[in-house]
C-alpha cells in the first residue's frame, strides 16, 4: 500500500479517513476531496462510515461519521485498509478511528476541539495531544475553529456559521498537502451557495486560509505528489454504487424499450436507488412509494403484466417480506428486477453495516420450486453493469431475478468509465405480436421463455396468477404430471441462462495450489490481496463470480484444477455451501468474517499466506 | 335533477377519458370464457359474474383493454371465468398488483376483485392506501361476511358474536364496515350494491367506470354454503322495500313498498320519518347529494343498518380529485419538457467528468 514508495520516494496511492461530529461535514468534505482526486487523474474508491442515528448527541462517540478515500496513479479496487491521514475533527472522532490509522500516520486534528468537556464526552481521561499517548503517530495540531473565525471575522456572520466552516479548513490543509488545486472545491461552492454569496465566500477564504496555513507550518518538508492514474482513455465520472444501479436499470429501459416502473418501500441502505429514479421523471421512470415492501414488489408484479422493464429495491428484511410475491413472479415467469442491497442480519440486524448473508434467501427463500436468475454486483462502478444485465436476461428470458449488492458497494463509490449507450448489448424482450396464435405457456425451444402478451394488444387477451397451470394451454390444472413438468421446465428455464453467460475467468495459473473463490462486493479487497500476493511470489489465483445461478458453464473445470480453493466471504460460509452442493468433489476451505465490516487487504494476505503452507 | 348528476339514472351517460372505444359494439359474448364456472350453484358470485358480462359491453371500451385483478378466495376466481386480460394474484395483494397495473399503462381499464377476508383482512393495508391514492380503478368488494373457501371461518366483516368454525362461541371482534374504511381513507367513489339485485348492480358498475378515481363497490353477496342467509334479513322480497333504501343522486331519500318514509337530517344526526304523520312532509326529506365533498352525510349513510335505520344501496359518494396516473403522467409531461436531460447518454455526461487521454 502507501508504504510503496516510487523512486522519488513518493507513494503511489494513499488513504484518508475524514471523521468528526455528524455535523461537522464530513460527507461533504471527503466527497470534496476525492472530486478534485479524480478530476486531477487518479483512481480512487471511497466509502463512508455513517451512524444509524441522523445526529446523536453533539461530540459523543455515536455521533462521529467518517469518510474514507483510496486514490492513486494505480489501480484502486476498494476503499483501503488503514488510512495514511486521519482526520479527526473532536476527541469522540479520534477515539474511534484511531483504529483506522497505520502506525506513523499523520494525524489531522482540530485542537481547538479538545476540551475539557469534549475530551470527557468522548471517554478520555487525559488529553491524548498532550499525554504522550499519540507518539507513534505524527500529530498536527491546528486551531482550526480559531482560524476559520479569523478568516471571516470581516464577512459579519455569527459565530455558529463561522464555525459550520472550519471542515473547509481541514480540507485545505489536505490540497496542499497533496499538492492539488482549490479551483474544483471553489466552483462548488460557488454554485451551492450561488443564492447565499456570503456563505460561498466564507466558505472559500476558510479554505484557502487552511491551503495558507499548511504552507505556512511546513507540516511536511515536501508536498507529497501523487502522478495521474494510467486509466484507460475516455471520459469518466465518480459514481456510487446505488446511483449505477439506478442508472444501469435506466439504460436498460432505453435499450429495451419498456418503461422502467420502480415499486419500492425506503429502506437502509438501499433508499437512495428509490431517490435517484424518482429525479428521473425527464426520462420518463415512475417510481411508486409503497406502503410497504409487498406493496413495492407486487405494484411491480402488476407494472411487468402491463409491459414495464418492472424493478423492486430492498435490502434484507425487505426481501423476507417480498418472499411469497417472488413465488408469484416464479409462477406468473414475468421478467421483474429485484435488488437487494444486503445488510448485516438477521431481522433488523446492522442496518448500516455490510454483508453478504442474504444470499441462502436469494437461493433458497422461498416455497415451492421456485429458482431464481441471481448476479451479484463487484464493486461501485459494476452496479451499473449488473443492473443493465440482470434488467436484460430477466427481460429476454422471461424470469424474475435477483442483483445482490450490498451496504458497502452500495454507499462506497468509485471512478467510472461513462459507456456510450450505442456500445451496450441490445435487449430484445420476446413480446407476443397481436392477433398471433399465442398460448400462455408455449415456449421459445432453446430459452424455454414464454411470450410477454401485454394487456390492450389486440387478440392476446389471457389469464395467468399463481395456480398452477397448464403446459402451453395455461388453465388452472392440479394435473401431477403437468405439474412436475411444470417444475422441471421452469428451473431448466433458469438453467440454461448459463449457455448466454460468459465463462468464468481466473486471474493468474489455470492451475496450481490455492484458487481464491469470493463473489459480489468484495472483489476489490480480495483482487487487490492476491495481487499483492502474487508480487511477494505466493503461486495463488483468483476467480470471481458474478453469476451466482446459473452458475458459469465452466464452474466446475475452473475449481477442480487447484489442490486448495479458499472460499472467502462476508457471511458463515453460504457460497461454499452452495459450491459443494453442486460440486462435491472439490477440496474446499472458507474464510468468513461477519462483522458488518469489509475485508481489509491486510488480514487477506494473511490468511492467502496462512492457507497456503 | 341535482347540476351535474346523471348519476344512476337509467340512460347511460357518456364515458369521457383515454380509454380506448371500441370500434364496433360489443355483446355478452364478448366477455364469456371458455372455462368451465366453479362456484357453488346458489352462490351469488353467479349474479356479479353475470352483471359484469352486462355492464363490460355497455361501457364500451375496446375488449383487449380491461383487465381483471384478484386476489385469494372465492371471488378472487373471478378473472378466470371472464375473456378479458386477468391476473390472479396472491392473497390481500390485488389493491398493489392492479396499482402497478394502472400506473404503468393508464390507458387499461382495471377492475380489482377482491372479498372482505382479501381486502379487509390481509390486504386491509393495501385497501386504505389504494384509496388514499385514488387511483383510477375499480373495486369490486365481495362481502359475504365469511371465509368460504377456506370452510367458515369468522371476516373482519362478520357481526360480533358470529357464530363460525373460529368463533365456536361467538365472535368478540368488532366488524369493520368497508364504507367507513373508505371514506376514512378520503374515498372519492362508494357504492353498494346486493348479488340478488341485478339491474342495480350493473348500473352501480357503470357509475362506477365512469368515476375518475379509486371506485369502490361493496356488493353483499351470499355464501350459501357457510354463511347462508346473511343477508335475509334485508334482502329478502319480504323485507327488502322496509329494510333498504335506494339512494339516487338529486333524488328525496325515501323508501318503503308506498315510498312513504324518508330520511331526514335532525340537526345531529339521520332520523327515520314517516311521511304524512306528525307533520312531515316531502320537503323535510333529505335531498342525496352523492357530489358533496364533505363526507359527512356519506359516512352517516354508508354506516346505516336495520333496525335503526335502513340499508343504503346505490352510489353513495361521487367526488371529484384528481387521480394518481393523471397526476403522475401530467408530472413526466412536465418535468419532461424542463429538463435538458432527454436520453441515457445526456445523463451519464452530466455533471462533473472528466476525460483521459
Amino acid at each position: 500500500m502507501a508504504e510503496k514508495q516510487t523512486n522519488q520516494g513518493q507513494p503511489e496511492h494513499v488513504v484518508i479517513r475524514f471523521s468528526g461530529d455528524s455535523g461537522d461535514g464530513m460527507q461533504l468534505t471527503g466527497t470534496l476531496f476525492s472530486d478534485t482526486a479524480a478530476y486531477t487523474g487518479h483512481d480512487l474508491s471511497t466509502f463512508p462510515d455513517f451512524p444509524a442515528e441522523i445526529r446523536a448527541p453533539q461530540n459523543t462517540v455515536a455521533g462521529v461519521s467518517g469518510f474514507q478515500l483510496h486514490f492513486g496513479s494505480t489501480k484502486i479496487y476498494n476503499s483501503g485498509d488503514l488510512c495514511d491521514v486521519l482526520v479527526a475533527m473532536n476527541p469522540a472522532a479520534l477515539k474511534t478511528n484511531l483504529k483506522w490509522a497505520k502506525k506513523g500516520a499523520t494525524l489531522l486534528v482540530d485542537v481547538d476541539n479538545f476540551e475539557p468537556k469534549a475530551l470527557e464526552k468522548a471517554g478520555y481521561s487525559s488529553n491524548p495531544l498532550e499525554d504522550g499517548s499519540l507518539s507513534a503517530y505524527r500529530v498536527v495540531k491546528a486551531p482550526m475553529r480559531m482560524l476559520a473565525r479569523e478568516a471571516v471575522k470581516d464577512l459579519g456572520l455569527d459565530a455558529k456559521s463561522a464555525d459550520r466552516t472550519k471542515n473547509m479548513f481541514a480540507l485545505g490543509m489536505l490540497l496542499y498537502i497533496f499538492d492539488k488545486p482549490l479551483e474544483h472545491t471553489y466552483h462548488f461552492l460557488e454554485k451551492k451557495f450561488a443564492k447565499k454569496p456570503v456563505v460561498a465566500e466564507a466558505n472559500k477564504k476558510v479554505l484557502k486560509a487552511g491551503f495558507d496555513y499548511a504552507d505556512t507550518i511546513e507540516i511536511l518538508r515536501s508536498k507529497i505528489h501523487i502522478p495521474p492514474a494510467r486509466l484507460p482513455k475516455g471520459k469518466y465520472r465518480n459514481i456510487t454504487g446505488n446511483i449505477a444501479t439506478a442508472w444501469g436499470l435506466m439504460a436498460a429501459s432505453e435499450k429495451s424499450g419498456r418503461p422502467l416502473f420502480l415499486g419500492s418501500y425506503p429502506i437502509t441502505p438501499a433508499t437512495e436507488i428509490l431517490m435517484e429514479l424518482a429525479r428521473h421523471r425527464n426520462l420518463g421512470v415512475k417510481t411508486f412509494q409503497a406502503e410497504d415492501e409487498i406493496a413495492g414488489i407486487t405494484s411491480a408484479i402488476g407494472a411487468s403484466f402491463a409491459g414495464s422493464l418492472a424493478v423492486t429495491t430492498t435490502s434484507g428484511p425487505g426481501l423476507s417480506l417480498k418472499v411469497e410475491a417472488m413465488g408469484l413472479a416464479v409462477m406468473t415467469e414475468l421478467p421483474l428486477v429485484v435488488v437487494d442491497v444486503q445488510r448485516a442480519g438477521p431481522s433488523t440486524g446492522m442496518p448500516t453495516k455490510s454483508e453478504q448473508s442474504d444470499l441462502n434467501m436469494a437461493l433458497f427463500g422461498r416455497n415451492g420450486e421456485a429458482p431464481m436468475l441471481i448476479i451479484a454486483a463487484s464493486s461501485p462502478a459494476d452496479c451499473f453493469y449488473a443492473a443493465f444485465e440482470t434488467a436484460k436476461l430477466s427481460l429476454e428470458h422471461m424470469t424474475p431475478a435477483i442483483l445482490l449488492t450490498d451496504g458497502y458497494i452500495g454507499f462506497g463509490s468509485e471512478v467510472f468509465r461513462i459507456p456510450r449507450m450505442a456500445d451496450l448489448p441490445e435487449i430484445t424482450p420476446p413480446i407476443a405480436e397481436p392477433n398471433s396464435d399465442f398460448k400462455p405457456y408455449r415456449r421459445d425451444p432453446k430459452t424455454l421463455a414464454r411470450k410477454w402478451a401485454l394487456p390492450g394488444t389486440e387478440g392476446l387477451r389471457h389469464r395467468i396468477g399463481g395456480l398452477e397451470k397448464t403446459d402451453v394451454f395455461g388453465e388452472v390444472s392440479t394435473d401431477p404430471l403437468n405439474h412436475e413438468k411444470m417444475v422441471k421446465l421452469r428451473a431448466e428455464k433458469v438453467q440454461r441462462i448459463a449457455h448466454v453467460l460468459p465463462p468464468q475467468e481466473i486471474y493468474g495459473e489455470t492451475e496450481g495450489e490455492l484458487l481464491i473463490v469470493s463473489w459480489g462486493g468484495t472483489f476489490g479487497a480480495v483482487r487487490n490481496a492476491v495481487e499483492e500476493c502474487r508480487k511477494d511470489g505466493l503461486n495463488i489465483s483468483h476467480t470471481h463470480f458474478r453469476y451466482i445461478n446459473p452458475l458459469p458453464l465452466n464452474t466446475k473445470d475452473v475449481l477442480s484444477k487447484f489442490k486448495k480453493v479458499l472460499v472467502c466471504e462476508l457471511n458463515n460460509g453460504q457460497f461454499v455451501n452452495y459450491l459443494r452442493m453442486n460440486f462435491p468433489e472439490i477440496p474446499y476451505l472458507q474464510y468468513n468474517k461477519i462483522q458488518g465490516l469489509p475485508f481489509t487487504v491486510t488480514e487477506l494476505c494473511e490468511k492467502f499466506e496462512e492457507f497456503i503452507k | 335533477m341535482m347540476p351535474g348528476g346523471n348519476l344512476m339514472s337509467n340512460n347511460h351517460p357518456q364515458i369521457n377519458n383515454t380509454i380506448p372505444k371500441s370500434p364496433y359494439p360489443l355483446s355478452r359474448e364478448d366477455f364469456i370464457s371458455d372455462q368451465m364456472v366453479k362456484w357453488c350453484p346458489g352462490c351469488g358470485d353467479h349474479a356479479i359474474l353475470s352483471a359484469v358480462s352486462k355492464v363490460f359491453p355497455e361501457i364500451g371500451y375496446k375488449k383487449e383493454n380491461y383487465v381483471l385483478v384478484s386476489g385469494i378466495g372465492c371471488s378472487s376466481r373471478f378473472p378466470y371465468y371472464v375473456n378479458t386480460y386477468g391476473f390472479h394474484g396472491i392473497h390481500g395483494r390485488a389493491m398493489a398488483i392492479a396499482s402497478g397495473v394502472k400506473i404503468s399503462n393508464p390507458s387499461l381499464s382495471v377492475w380489482i376483485i377482491t372479498g372482505d377476508g382479501d381486502s379487509m383482512a390481509i390486504g386491509g393495508n393495501h385497501f386504505i392506501h389504494l384509496i388514499r391514492r385514488n387511483i383510477d380503478v375499480n373495486l369490486l368488494l365481495f362481502n359475504n361476511q365469511i371465509y368460504g373457501l377456506t370452510k367458515g371461518q369468522y371476516s373482519p366483516t362478520s357481526p360480533l358474536g358470529a357464530i363460525t368454525k373460529t368463533s365456536p362461541y361467538g365472535t368478540i371482534e368488532h366488524p369493520f364496515t368497508p364504507g367507513e374504511l373508505v371514506l376514512g381513507a378520503q374515498g372519492t367513489f362508494f357504492a353498494r350494491g346486493i348479488d340478488v339485485q341485478p339491474k342495480m348492480l350493473t348500473d352501480i358498475m357503470f357509475e362506477a367506470a365512469r368515476h375518475d378515481g379509486t371506485s369502490v363497490v361493496e356488493v353483499l353477496q351470499n355464501c350459501v354454503i357457510f354463511n347462508d342467509g346473511a343477508y335475509d334479513y334485508i334482502a329478502s322480497r319480504e323485507y327488502r322495500d322496509e329494510r333498504t333504501i335506494y339512494l339516487e343522486h338529486g333524488q328525496p331519500m325515501l323508501f318503503g313498498a308506498n315510498k312513504n318514509k324518508g330520511l331526514r337530517w335532525n340537526g345531529s344526526g339521520l332520523e327515520v320519518i314517516n311521511l304524512g304523520e306528525n307533520g312531515w312532509g316531502i320537503n323535510d326529506v333529505l335531498i342525496h347529494d352523492a357530489t358533496n365533498p364533505d363526507p359527512g352525510l356519506h359516512l352517516s349513510l354508508a354506516k346505516m343498518n336495520w333496525p335503526e335505520f335502513p340499508v343504503a344501496f346505490g352510489v353513495i359518494r361521487a367526488v371529484k380529485a384528481p387521480t394518481y396516473d393523471d397526476l403522475m403522467e401530467e408530472q413526466i409531461q412536465r418535468i419532461k419538457a424542463q429538463s435538458p436531460i432527454k436520453c441515457m447518454d445526456d445523463l451519464l455526461n452530466s455533471g462533473d467528468t472528466w476525460e483521459v487521454d
